[in-house]
């Protein structure tokens, strides 16, 4: 099986507000404290990758934010007109104003346009060997087939022409599960578990990307065990509560009704952890186990460098597990 | 001090006053849930007949509401589920789950000028790919649909949870964008018949490289669907200035949805300063999913510590002989004290967080709610309506 880390690119998806944008800078702060030359991008430029790095926003222009780490956030427009500068001999720059434009226009008609010169570019990071991973921040779960299945649908669509001349190369990087895999990121809920279980299927019918793994964002923790159970319930009981309340200098039904929400809270998600768990190793019968990486939810006071580290760190302690 | 208008306190009264209520906000906060809460709340204490309107709803969820595609016509949700959970609702609660591809082949079908062009339209592979996978047409469509649904006359209140979108603007702009798509230059040079093409000299050099690009079949089979289209862009465009017109009027309101998580809020906040700049509505702001103000209360955090800094003592003390907890393992309670203090604070974090992220959407906004962390997923009518009892009055 192929390390997570040792693969060329990575594509980061899951469904809205999982915390793909996190997992991603997390990761590629991993892979960079490794030694690798680390290359993060944003796809759609929200600035949250920027935040999760506390070094300055984001551009085209990939810029150093940590060591061996670089980020970039994509620019469609920007992408094309280097693109068309390094293909074409273009008579004067000028002209690429009107084409980007045109571009953008058939873009929204024709699938697959926009994401060739997008995931193209990223493509050509890994195929010059700029960098020796290049984690993606890409779209969202519901449009991550779209993204990655682009060349096909170009092939489809177009018969010649430079774009139609992209998707061979394209897809011999995309194809090869020791380059390119992809990372669903889902939390322990309804919707975020059954869009995983889904996305995993498509990825597999239309897509060539392989799925190189799941990582379960935000999981709870255990309080207690079945024994500690016991006893916190014997805790809760009147006597108990009684001996406490003159020793804590106060009532201590608040701390109590706070654990049993944990545990509650806690108990609601295990039936999704469970769904997922079971799917995942279903869908690799006979083939490689694909790793299922659990990021525990994080008691801090903000967001920022300081958690994208912590993140860093419990994923290094799931993939050396 | 006196007030212009007279701002509604609750989601009961904002809702009584309103034809369209519009849930909106970022990815993931619940907007489904929320939109049919709204809707059956509506729906049992006001009366009348009510539509939710969904894009993408739970399957458990759907399945318990009786949520299909729209090809299939709304449908009412059974007494019965309303039995279920021991109501007699006043009203009719109807849903309906919008059908993108269906919507848009109906939309060609009522524009075309004739129905040989409707078919071209209909079998031409990019139409296909617009109608089929696009994600800005489902933003456009919804907007269409509730504007279908609105005119037809036949529901006293439809609540419309909007599509998931990469930014939650999007759903507004989309008849503004429809519009523009029609009347941009860029349409009029792609739909240029090919030979006279490379007789206008200003425009040549973008032909060129175009045909570069994209080679020049692809570029007609473009042009060509971009003709075809054209002839619906009358209708289209009318259609989509009423569509902003009803969204922008009095009849209109729009909830907006969140957790308190700093990215979610950002969305909404944005989205909260877009509405009222756009011209329309901004009705109310539901919080959800958020932890039990008790966490904040002042006191609570000295004895969370002693209990976890001298839990060894205090469980000693618990499982003594005549201690209350007497044949107890001292081990565990001394375990179950130390998390139950640590669990405290560490709730207690994530509840300021929250605080401080909330007065980060204050302003001038008529109805707040909150709505607390569910101990389980909201899947059927009782669900919802437990929900919706947190949020209405």
């Amino acid at each position: 099986m192929v390390e997570l880390l040792d693969r060329k690119l990575l594509f980061v998806t899951g469904k809205g507000g999982v915390g793909k944008t996190t997992v991603s800078a997390a990761l590629s702060l991993l892979a960079a404290s490794k030694g690798k030359r680390t290359l993060v991008c944003e796809l759609d430029a929200k600035g949250d990758l920027a935040a999760s790095f506390e070094a300055g926003p984001t551009s085209f222009d990939a810029r150093e934010v940590a060591p061996h780490l670089w980020a970039m956030s994509m620019d469609t427009e920007a992408s094309l007109r280097q693109y068309l500068s390094l293909q074409l001999k273009l008579p004067k720059a000028a002209h690429i104003g009107p084409v980007a434009k045109m571009f953008d226009f058939v873009a929204s008609a024709a699938p697959g346009v926009r994401e060739i010169v997008t995931v193209g570019r990223l493509c050509w990071e890994v195929r010059e060997r700029h960098y020796d991973l290049v984690v993606v921040d890409a779209v969202a779960s519901g449009h991550i087939v779209g993204q990655l299945a682009a060349p096909q649908a170009i092939n489809r669509l177009v018969q010649v022409g430079l774009i139609r001349q992209q998707t061979g190369w394209m897809l011999d990087i995309l194809s090869d599960p020791r380059t390119s895999g992809v990372l669903v990121v889902a939390t322990p809920e309804e919707m975020p578990v059954t869009e995983t279980i889904e996305l995993i299927g498509r990825l597999k019918a239309e897509t060539t990307v392989s799925l190189a793994g799941v990582i379960v964002n935000r999981v709870l923790p255990e309080l207690f065990g079945t024994r500690e159970g016991r006893a916190f319930e014997a805790v809760c009981g009147e006597p108990a509560r009684e001996f406490l309340t003159e020793k804590i200098g106060g009532r201590p039904e608040p701390l109590l009704d706070a654990a049993r929400l944990m545990v509650k809270m806690r108990r609601s998600r295990a039936a999704h952890l469970e769904r997922l768990r079971e799917s995942v190793s279903a869908g690799a019968p006979g083939g490689a186990a694909v790793p299922l990486l659990y990021v525990p939810y994080l008691f801090l006071r903000s967001y920022g460098l300081r958690s994208t580290r912590q993140i860093a760190a419990a994923l290094a302690a799931e993939l050396e597990s | 001090m006196t007030r212009a208008r007279k701002v509604p306190a609750t989601l009961e009264a904002l809702v009584a006053a309103r034809e369209i209520v519009i849930v909106c906000g970022p990815g993931g906060v619940g907007k489904t849930t929320v939109a049919a809460a709204v809707a059956a709340m509506a729906a049992c204490r006001q009366g009348g007949k009510v539509l939710v309107l969904t894009v993408d709803p739970a399957r458990r969820l759907a399945n318990a509401l009786g949520l299909s595609p729209a090809r299939a016509g709304a449908q009412q949700v059974p007494l019965s589920a309303f039995a279920k959970a021991g109501i007699v609702p006043h009203g009719e609660l109807w849903t309906e789950m919008l059908d993108t591809k269906w919507s848009w082949d109906r939309l060609v079908d009522q524009h075309a000028p004739d129905r040989a062009t409707a078919q071209r339209i209909l079998d031409n592979p990019l139409y296909q790919n617009i109608s089929g996978r696009f994600v800005q047409s489902h933003d456009y469509i919804a907007v269409e649909r509730l504007y279908e649904l609105h005119s037809q006359g036949a529901y006293d209140l439809i609540v419309v949870d909007t599509p998931p979108t990469r930014n939650a603007i999007d759903f507004l702009l989309a008849p503004e964008r429809m519009a523009e798509f029609f009347s941009s230059r860029l349409l009029r040079l792609l739909t240029v018949p090919y030979r006279s093409r490379f007789a206008d000299m200003a425009s040549r050099p973008f032909y060129h490289v175009a045909d570069r690009i994209l080679g020049s079949q692809f570029l007609q089979d473009i042009a060509e669907f971009f003709i075809l289209f054209q002839t619906l862009s009358e209708g289209f465009v009318s259609r989509a200035e009423e569509v902003q017109r009803l969204l922008a009027d009095r009849r209109s309101t729009f909830i907006v949805v969140s957790t308190l998580e700093s990215v979610p809020v950002r969305e909404a906040g944005t989205f909260m300063g877009l509405l009222p700049a756009k011209g329309f509505h901004l009705g109310g702001l539901v919080l959800n999913r958020v932890l039990p103000a008790y966490l904040l209360s002042p006191g609570l955090a000295p004895r969370a510590a002693r209990l976890s800094e001298d839990a060894e003592h205090l469980a000693g003390l618990l499982c003594t002989e005549k201690g209350p907890l007497r044949g107890t393992d001292p081990v565990l309670v001394e375990r179950v004290l130390q998390e139950v203090g640590v669990n405290f604070n560490n709730l207690g974090v994530v509840a300021r967080r929250e605080a401080s992220l909330r007065s980060d959407l204050s302003g001038p906004l008529g109805v707040v709610v909150t709505v607390p962390e569910l101990e389980q997923d909201v899947h059927d009518l009782e669900g919802v309506l437990a929900l919706g009892r947190h949020i209405w009055s």
